[in-house]
């Protein structure tokens, strides 16, 4: 997916600059901050709001010791990360139901915005386990009509319609309609307007007191660009919507949009569209979103993993072994279990930035830690502390009670003295391990 | 009414809105670090993008030294000026028959903007017939056949679902039947990173060239004025399919100022055509870029 690829790349292309680099300079940060910025406005980002955005950036990474730290670059990509979540909004947020069905959303936004596609998708998607009814209140455009007709037949969802009369008399009928005939959804799609056209924002109020919706639901464009804000923010004075439904992100959208518009009015928010086919529409995760921005793969949840899986004291103990030379095959086990315990190699690697999707099967061999693991629990404890006292008879031995042959422990023995070796090269401190 | 006033009037919202930022960053007293903060402020905020803002921000400063200009009104005429330079392009005339292909993604206005121009060629005496290319959305062929009742011109138009290519062939058939002045083609929205569609677009454009190799063809993309950054890379992708030869600029009515043609402009170096600038059929107009620049800032 090819979603926020520009805005991701910049923004990966000012920190890789930094990484590996011990402490900061107020100057260095400001920089990569400056850089941070063009990339957000060239990604359609508000003005203002990226503005903001680096102010508040700033301001935590200078008021905090993140800059004298060893990893300073990783703390200010939590730092935007953070601030990138709060942005869109922090939890994933759901669509309202009524106590009493029928629950009742309105469809609202500019034209050409892909509200009628949108509305389709919404249908079906809801229709797997509710009776959905759309409504085609969008009486001016040619065909619009039409339109909804055959989207809800795509979507196999019944349409509600009363040709070019009065959109307000069409949706009050509708509800009747789905209330006698006990449908769970009543979707209503409203014509295309301009926020600033008074008097069809006027119809909108009026078709909003009339049939009193559960969610009111704006769809936004994801490639509009400065204007995104005004338009949010006229429609949500107008109408108080209750949602954002965000359309297109499947061209390679900059999608600014999305970083702007819940910060502006304040509302979530709840889907996205991401694609021609009728289930092409998912749930908005403001943090998963943030991830991809920052191309992390989902390095945060690795950190967390690791942090399930090792805790600090055994973390201390590996570094001291490591330090004095006393890794034995006995801390090699305990590492397969915490990669074990982490979700296996392959779902690591998966998550580690420039590594996901990269990875062919035939690379990773999950059954060969399996064997390793096999070989290791077939030693005696004192083989495992001290590999050197493993000959030729023992190497049978073990062999044949891990169901392996001798050239398996041969290469598992030979592995772990080059590993030993490696290690002595890395010389404390200079070389950091990963955990 | 004059282009200058329709435009005015049609905009009036936007310099209402937006206007506002370039008549801030003006009111300075002097040409200092502040007057250029506003002035990248207003300019970004009409989405003429971070390079285009920079580079006519970078000439700004090293002429009005040069021409020793100190007050911010003058400094105001010299970034007319600057911008002008960037969308000014002689559009070489139309000749007969002309066979325009309108194209660009989902949702900016492609069907609305061929309706427009049947119109707009009506009124000047031209025959016009338009081919109804987009057999992708539901219900496209039934809006654009309004749009071809209201102008008074023919249409050709097939199943949904069926060959493009093949509508346009029928439709270059009947102009050539009928000595028809203009054909005017629909095609379907694509999102511009859709391998397949792009294709078809080039497949269209091969029947053009085969079918009517002496026309005067044009090539038009159709941008929503309200597009941010992302137009950019539309251009981009389009005219690596199908060589674009101009911009139909479309809801211009909006607040958005359409900033973002400036990056284009300068980097493609692609004349807009048209604009539109309301609802109805009259309502897309031949491009000015002078009383453009003069009504937005």
């Amino acid at each position: 997916m090819s979603l926020f690829e520009n805005l991701s790349q910049k923004i990966n292309h000012v920190f890789s600059k930094l990484r590996n680099k011990s402490g900061l300079t107020e100057l260095e940060l400001k920089e990569a901050m400056r850089e941070v910025r063009l990339a957000l406005l060239e990604a359609d980002v508000n003005y203002i709001v990226a503005k903001d955005f680096i102010k508040n950036v700033t301001d935590k990474a200078i008021g905090t010791d993140i800059l004298k730290g060893l990893d300073s670059s990783q703390q200010i990509i939590k730092l935007v990360n953070e601030e990138l979540i709060e942005l869109m909004g922090s939890k994933l947020s759901k669509l309202a139901i009524a106590d009493r069905p029928p629950t009742i959303y309105m469809v609202c936004g500019l034209q050409g915005s892909g509200k009628t596609t949108m509305c389709g998708k919404l249908a079906k998607l809801l229709s797997k386990d509710k009776k959905v009814l759309l409504v085609a209140c969008d009486i001016y455009r040619p065909a619009a009509i039409k339109q909804l007709q055959v989207v809800g037949e795509k979507a196999k969802v019944e349409v509600f319609e009363m040709g070019q009369s009065n959109p307000v008399k069409i949706a009050s009928e509708a509800v009747h309609y789905a209330k006698d005939n006990s449908f769970d959804i009543v979707i209503v799609d409203t014509a295309g307007r301009l926020h600033i056209d008074e008097t069809l924002m006027e119809e909108l109020k009026a078709l909003k007191k009339n049939i009193i919706p559960d969610e009111i639901l704006l769809v936004v464009d994801s490639m509009l660009g400065q204007d995104s804000v005004n338009v949010a923010q006229k429609f949500n004075e107008d109408l108080n919507v209750t949602g954002i439904i965000l359309t297109k992100l499947d061209g390679d959208t900059r999608g600014g949009a999305a970083l702007s518009i819940k910060e502006v009015t304040g509302k979530p928010i709840k889907y996205i569209g991401v694609g021609e086919r009728m289930e092409d529409i998912e749930p908005f995760h403001p943090d998963r979103m943030a991830s991809r921005i920052l191309g992390m793969g989902d390095v945060l949840t690795l950190i967390e993993k690791a942090q399930d899986a090792i805790s600090e004291e055994e973390a201390r103990k590996l570094a001291k072994k490591l330090k004095t030379q006393s890794f034995d095959l006995e801390d090699y086990l305990d590492q397969l279990e915490s990669i074990k315990k982490m979700g296996g190699m392959r779902s690591m690697l998966n998550m580690i930035p420039g590594v996901s999707g990269k990875i062919k099967e035939e690379d990773l061999d999950e059954k060969a830690m399996e064997k390793t693991k096999a070989i290791i629990l077939s030693m005696t404890p004192a083989e495992r502390r001290d590999p050197d006292i493993i000959k030729s008879s023992r190497r049978k031995r073990i062999a044949k009670g891990s169901g392996t042959t001798v050239q398996d422990v041969n290469k598992l023995l030979n592995q772990f003295e080059q590993m030993k070796t490696l290690m002595k090269r890395m010389k404390s401190g200079r070389f950091k391990l990963p955990f | 009414m004059s282009f200058f006033n329709k435009l005015k009037e049609g905009l009036k919202k936007t310099r209402e809105n937006m206007g506002r930022k370039f008549f801030e960053a003006f009111k300075a007293k002097e040409l200092d670090g502040n007057f250029y903060d506003e002035l990248e402020m207003a300019m970004i905020s009409s989405d003429m993008g971070v390079t285009a803002t920079e580079q006519v921000l970078e000439e700004l400063k090293s002429t009005l030294p040069k021409k020793k200009i100190t007050k911010p009104a003058e400094a105001k005429e010299e970034l007319k000026r600057i911008l002008l330079e960037s969308i000014d392009y002689i559009i070489p005339e139309y000749t007969m028959p002309l066979v325009l292909m309108i194209s660009g993604v989902n949702g900016v206005g492609k069907t609305t903007a061929v309706g427009k121009l049947a119109h707009l060629f009506v009124t000047q005496g031209k025959s016009v017939v338009i081919a109804a290319a987009d057999t992708f959305r539901a219900a496209a062929s039934e809006q654009l056949e309004i749009w071809a009742k209201r102008a008074g011109v023919r249409i050709i138009s097939s199943m949904s679902g069926s060959d493009p290519a093949a509508v346009v062939f029928d439709t270059l058939a009947s102009a050539k039947a009928h000595n028809t002045d203009v054909v005017l083609i629909d095609t379907a929205g694509r999102l511009h990173n859709k391998v397949n569609l792009m294709q078809e677009l080039k497949k269209i454009n091969k029947v053009v060239e085969r079918e009517m190799p002496d026309a005067d063809k044009r090539n038009l993309i159709v941008l929503d004025a309200t597009t941010g950054q992302n137009a950019v890379t539309q251009v981009d992708v389009f005219n690596d399919a199908i060589d674009i030869d101009g911009i139909i600029l479309t809801k211009l009515d909006g607040t958005a100022k359409g900033g973002v043609i400036m990056a284009i402009s300068a980097d493609y170096g692609l004349p807009v055509y048209y604009v539109g600038i309301g609802e109805q059929i009259d309502d897309l107009l031949p491009f000015n870029a002078e009383e453009f620049i003069n009504a937005i800032i």
